[in-house]
């Protein structure tokens, strides 16, 4: 299973995070941490994947962004890279081609992506167009309800 | 500042944007203080607050959260949100629950209580939004409180696909947390039949499940065999467009191929021919699909389609039995070898160590040798390079071992600091295992030294040492190569250390050459002296003090070095008190004292090499004749032995090594004083009838425990059965009124062929019966068990003959199950019963005076590789019996070891395919407190327990 998946920018800035196994805050820093620095520090064209500690980490670069993800010794690597491509294929979708900033701007919107396409660190749906119709069918709901917010920012509430 | 989706909460992209425009950390630290404090009065305030803004504030400490600062505050305010009748407040309310509130939280129950009602409303939206929150949080307490109701949304007839889909990994994710969960009985099949299901992503999801319950139940979810062989079946044979969206990039379903080829390795090769037939036909369709030009030119397509072809691979090689599709395999990952993908060509290196360990692929895989060697030498990755060394060593065997410990020596030089010290044990491994001229052993040995002498840790010059002391017929050469690389100007201090140590055994052997006399010895090993580490030069004074009984021309030079001040004087003790007892020693000893003393050293036991133990420790699965998946060993026993130690001051002391009575270690009169109740005298077992059990080829015909009638599909208790098998070989394993079932087996080093005769006491005929076996967790890759197939039908009184053969991999604790189904009466019968086969019975008899088995005992002073039990005596504390059942048990019963004549002493070694355990066994009985106390020491700390385990129900 996936045990989390992260993303950070080339700075090294952590845009997001999704942790599959619980782990205490202090230990998830510093997990984070030690993936980034290594993975910055290898070279393109290098093999996707490394093993570290007890796990396997697959990740690659799209644009600015890196998507890494940590999986157990007999999880499928190529697969692994393959969940990544179908997650940044749904962002850039829902998005119209994504950019870092997008998902600085709208992290909820990329973690409810997420939640459909994975769960509980192992897929859940592969179709995209399955993954997009039940986050349309979210925004729908959203849409439904009073934009009451809406008046209070411009200071109308 | 981007468009923003959805609802849009404009508050919280400015406040985003604020935290953008920073332009230092200070300012951004400054920003989100004030705004921390801003939500913390609004949430503090008179005014409420309505859900909107709760979210909007929720959401903007989630947002800080994400930068990595500390929360400790909104979670009420997320947990209110779970009320709301609004959706998106609902779902941001669960996404904060989900990153930042921990399993234990006190809110747990309100959580608790908020999914409850989701799960139970009519808006699927909903039902899969508490889905998602119990799968992501997954603790315990949900996992009790959905546990039952997750099964029931899972198989439902009115739950639609997506809620499915959900339900399946959240069941999964709390079988995770708590074990016992799992549905059974009636839901198997239906849970089973999901494969079937017409929705594609509700097989995905419940594949991933099924998987999870076939590891901790394989005999109750068999059904599933067949249906993931005819699922994967239609789906490679589908073209692309007839799975729509579930085609990527022109391959069909690569996930769930993938998950259905891994679900089939949980399993050995189907036994019907028919399935078996049709898994075949798919991994050659799968095979034969690498060959064809790809459909698109595109990275996903390729990977989409070789991800499915590596699991195929995996799944040909566990199931260890089609020579054509290893081969074929092979030769395809040959292709990759060499493939422009540096992703291919690791993950190519990494499945063929797997083939290699296959008989029909190992030769296969070998001519690939010369490839591999060139990835070694210009792979740009270091972690594909590691690969390639990873599968040298696999690949490696008596015939190109030289060659291949060469390419590893040369490339060595230039390695990578990260993968020195694995290389410098897999080299060592091999040139021990494969050297058939131990001259070349100890030349490759040197020039590890010499090349990586960092890098060289103490278990692998301790290995050449022992090596050498063991075989006579090196011992000359040794000392003259050690001697010739002593005179390199730069010397490594472990070649110190190693020439220190073999030129005192055998350095008389070339003492005859003028250019390597004693005093020339003497005086090159000494220039090294002071540029030496404190333990080094100990082993060191040991080498002179050694020269001195070797080479008597010399003593006084050596006395001089050792009353030296900075001997004597040093600040270091040991080196201090060496020096002075050895100058005494020297001084006042007769040569005869001194020859028996300084002795040379006697052989030491053979054992596994301690090398492979530290890498088996460092790199599991990597290890030598590991062919199960890597998962299984994934903790190793460590077995570390200090062997070479003992060559400090007391090997000179060995010949008059006093036995003390406590020298096991453990205080033979510390009997817990504290229990002194003694136990009721268990009268209903008399020490007869024991010994009647323990000899006995023939038994009571009636084993105990067995006489539940027999119903459909029952497991049968047969542990009092069980218990007697322990100590013996044949009798009788289970009765009832219709059936007979007698076990004759024999035992042969790490082999077993085990006799099961079947009688049928009937009047009638017992139709379709099929005994089989399977192997209850991961035991079927430790225990490999044939089973010859017998009649279906029984005759009337009828006795029926099958055969087992087993071959013991590694060590286990699981028994393995016989399941027996046939039909009396046209009632279909079903029983399982766990086969009494145990890990002592690979176990045979060593005889060895007190000396060696003090000596060895001593050696396994790791902690973990003793076990120890201390139990009140069950049965009556008779010596015969006592010392029957240990013969019993497959060890040799040692006399006159242990001071105490009370006490029993045993020995044995354990044979796996991997390797052999040596193990020692002390019990000592209180009568008075009817108590035993029961040690074991052996080289495996797996092993230690699980005798200690099984010894300790027989007394």
């Amino acid at each position: 299973m996936l045990q989390f998946m992260l993303l950070f920018s080339r700075q090294g800035k952590l845009r997001l995070q999704k942790w599959y196994v619980a782990h205490p805050d202090k230990q998830k820093k510093k997990i984070t941490r030690e993936l980034i620095t290594t993975i910055l520090a290898r070279k393109p064209k290098m093999c996707s994947f490394l093993e570290w500690k007890d796990l396997k980490i697959v990740y690659k670069r799209y644009a600015s962004l890196y998507f890494c993800c940590a999986i157990d010794q007999d999880d499928n690597e190529l697969l692994t890279l393959e969940i990544i491509h179908r997650y940044v294929e749904l962002l850039d979708k829902y998005f119209g081609s994504v950019c870092e900033l997008d998902i600085i701007f709208n992290f909820e919107k990329a973690y409810f992506i997420l939640d459909e396409l994975l769960l509980g660190g192992e897929i859940q749906e592969t179709s995209k167009k399955n993954v997009l119709k039940a986050i349309a069918a979210q925004d729908l709901l959203q849409e439904e309800e009073t934009p009451q917010g809406f008046f209070e920012d411009h200071g109308l509430g | 500042m981007p468009a923003v989706r959805g609802d849009g909460m404009r508050g919280l992209a400015v406040f985003i944007s604020d935290i953008r425009n920073c332009k230092s950390k200070e300012a951004e630290i400054k920003r989100i203080n004030k705004e921390l404090a801003n939500i913390r009065s609004k949430f503090r305030g008179d005014k409420t607050l309505d859900g909107y803004q709760k979210k909007k504030y929720v959401c903007k400490l989630l947002f800080i959260f994400l930068l990595g600062h500390d929360i400790d505050f909104g979670h009420m305010e997320a947990v209110n949100l779970l009320s709301s009748n609004k959706y998106s407040e609902k779902q941001i309310g669960y996404l904060f629950i989900s990153v930042l509130i921990s399993a234990n939280n006190e809110l747990m129950k309100l959580i608790i209580q908020s999914i409850k009602n989701d799960l139970s409303s009519r808006n699927p939206i909903h039902v899969n939004l508490a889905l998602q929150c119990i799968a992501n949080i997954g603790s315990r307490e949900m996992a009790e409180t959905f546990g039952s109701e997750i099964p029931k949304l899972l198989v439902s007839g009115d739950t639609i696909d997506v809620v499915k889909q959900s339900a399946a990994l959240c069941l999964l994710r709390l079988l995770r947390t708590l074990s016992d969960i799992i549905p059974s009985g009636e839901w198997t099949s239906r849970i089973v039949h999901l494969l079937n299901d017409q929705h594609m992503g509700v097989v995905t999801s419940a594949v991933n499940l099924i998987d999870a319950l076939v590891k901790k139940n394989p005999d109750e979810y068999k059904g599933c065999i067949s249906l993931a062989v005819s699922r994967l079946s239609r789906i490679v044979t589908a073209s692309y467009t007839d799975l729509q969206d579930y085609t990527y990039y022109f391959v069909p379903a690569p996930w769930l191929s993938m998950k259905l080829l891994r679900l089939l390795q949980n399993y050995p090769p189907p036994e019907d021919p028919g399935v078996r037939g049709r898994l075949i036909e798919c991994l050659e369709t799968i095979l034969n699909k690498a060959q064809e030009p790809p459909k698109s030119k595109k990275v996903q397509h390729s990977n989409a389609k070789n991800a499915v072809l590596f699991e195929a691979i995996s799944l040909i090689i566990h199931m260890d039995s089609e020579p054509n599709l290893l081969v074929r395999a092979c030769n395809q990952l040959g292709q990759f070898l060499q493939h422009r993908e540096t992703n291919l060509r690791y993950l190519a290196l990494e499945s063929m160590c797997l083939l290699a360990t296959s008989e029909f692929s190992h030769e296969a895989v070998k001519k690939h040798q010369e490839t591999v060697v060139t990835a070694l030498k210009t792979e740009r990755d270091v972690s594909v390079r590691q690969r390639a060394v990873d599968l040298l060593y696999a690949m490696c065997d008596k015939t190109n071992a030289e060659e291949i410990v060469g390419e590893m020596l040369n490339y060595l030089e230039t390695a990578d600091y990260s993968i020195r010290e694995e290389m410098v044990m897999k080299v060592a491994i091999l040139a021990e295992k494969y050297a058939s001229d131990y001259t070349w052993y100890v030349d490759v040995i040197l020039n590890l030294i010499r090349i990586a002498g960092d890098y060289v840790s103490e278990e692998v010059w301790y290995r050449v040492i022992q090596i050498v002391i063991n075989r006579e017929d090196v011992q000359g050469y040794a000392a003259k190569t050690v001697f010739e690389s002593l005179q390199a100007p730069a010397c490594h201090e472990n070649m110190v250390k190693v020439a220190g140590y073999i030129l005192g055994e055998f350095g008389n052997l070339i003492a005859g050459d003028q250019r390597s006399s004693p005093f020339v010895q003497f005086n090159l090993l000494h220039s090294k002296y002071h540029l030496c580490a404190a333990q080094t030069r100990a082993l060191l004074l040991t080498t002179y003090v050694k020269f001195v009984n070797l080479f008597p021309e010399i003593r006084v030079d050596i006395q001089n070095i050792l009353k030296s001040n900075s001997n004597v004087r040093n600040s270091e003790v040991e080196l201090q008190q060496r020096s002075m007892e050895y100058l005494q020693l020297s001084q006042i000893a007769s040569s005869d004292v001194l020859a028996t003393v300084l002795e040379e050293m006697p052989p030491f036991p053979e054992r596994e090499s301690s090398i492979l133990a530290i890498l088996k420790k460092k790199k599991p699965g990597m290890s030598e004749g590991v062919t199960g998946p890597l998962k299984e060993n994934k903790h190793p026993a460590a077995v570390i032995n200090n062997t070479g130690v003992s060559y400090t001051k007391n090997s000179e002391n060995a010949p008059s090594l006093a036995v003390s009575a406590d020298l096991l270690g453990i205080s033979s009169s510390l009997h817990q004083p504290t229990i002194n109740s003694a136990p009721p005298a268990s009268s209903n077992n008399t020490s007869t009838n024991l010994l009647v059990d323990v000899f006995g080829e023939t038994t009571s015909p009636t084993a105990g425990g067995a006489k539940s009638a027999i119903g459909d599909g029952i497991i049968v208790k047969n542990e009092e059965s069980l218990k007697k098998f322990i100590c013996k070989h044949n009798g009788i394993l289970f009765e009832n009124d219709l059936l007979q079932i007698g076990i004759k087996s024999e035992y042969r080093q790490n082999l077993c062929q085990m006799g099961l005769f079947y009688g049928n006491k009937t009047n009638f005929q017992f139709l379709s019966f099929t005994p089989s076996i399977s192997s209850p967790n991961n035991l079927s890759t430790k225990l490999n068990i044939q089973v010859k197939p017998v009649d279906t039908v029984v005759e009337a009184g009828a006795q029926v003959h099958q055969i087992l053969n087993v071959e013991c991999i590694e060590d286990f604790t699981d028994l393995p199950l016989l399941t027996i189904q046939f039909i009396y009466c046209n009632v279909q019968q079903k029983l399982t019963l766990r086969l009494p086969l145990t890990i002592n019975k690979f176990s045979e008899p060593t005889v060895m005076n007190s000396e060696s088995f003090f000596t060895r005992w001593k050696n396994l002073n790791n902690p973990t590789q003793e076990a120890q039990k201390i139990f009140k005596a069950t049965y009556p504390m008779d010596s015969e019996a006592v010392k029957a059942k240990l013969i019993g048990f497959g060890i040799q019963l040692l006399t006159g070891i242990d001071p105490n004549p009370e006490n029993y002493v045993c020995a044995g070694i354990i044979h796996t395919r991997t390797l052999q355990v040596g193990c020692l066994i002390r019990l000592e009985p209180n009568t008075q407190a009817q108590m035993y106390r029961l040690t074991i020491r052996s080289s495996k700390d797996t092993v230690s327990k699980e005798l200690c385990k099984l010894l300790h129900e027989l007394f």
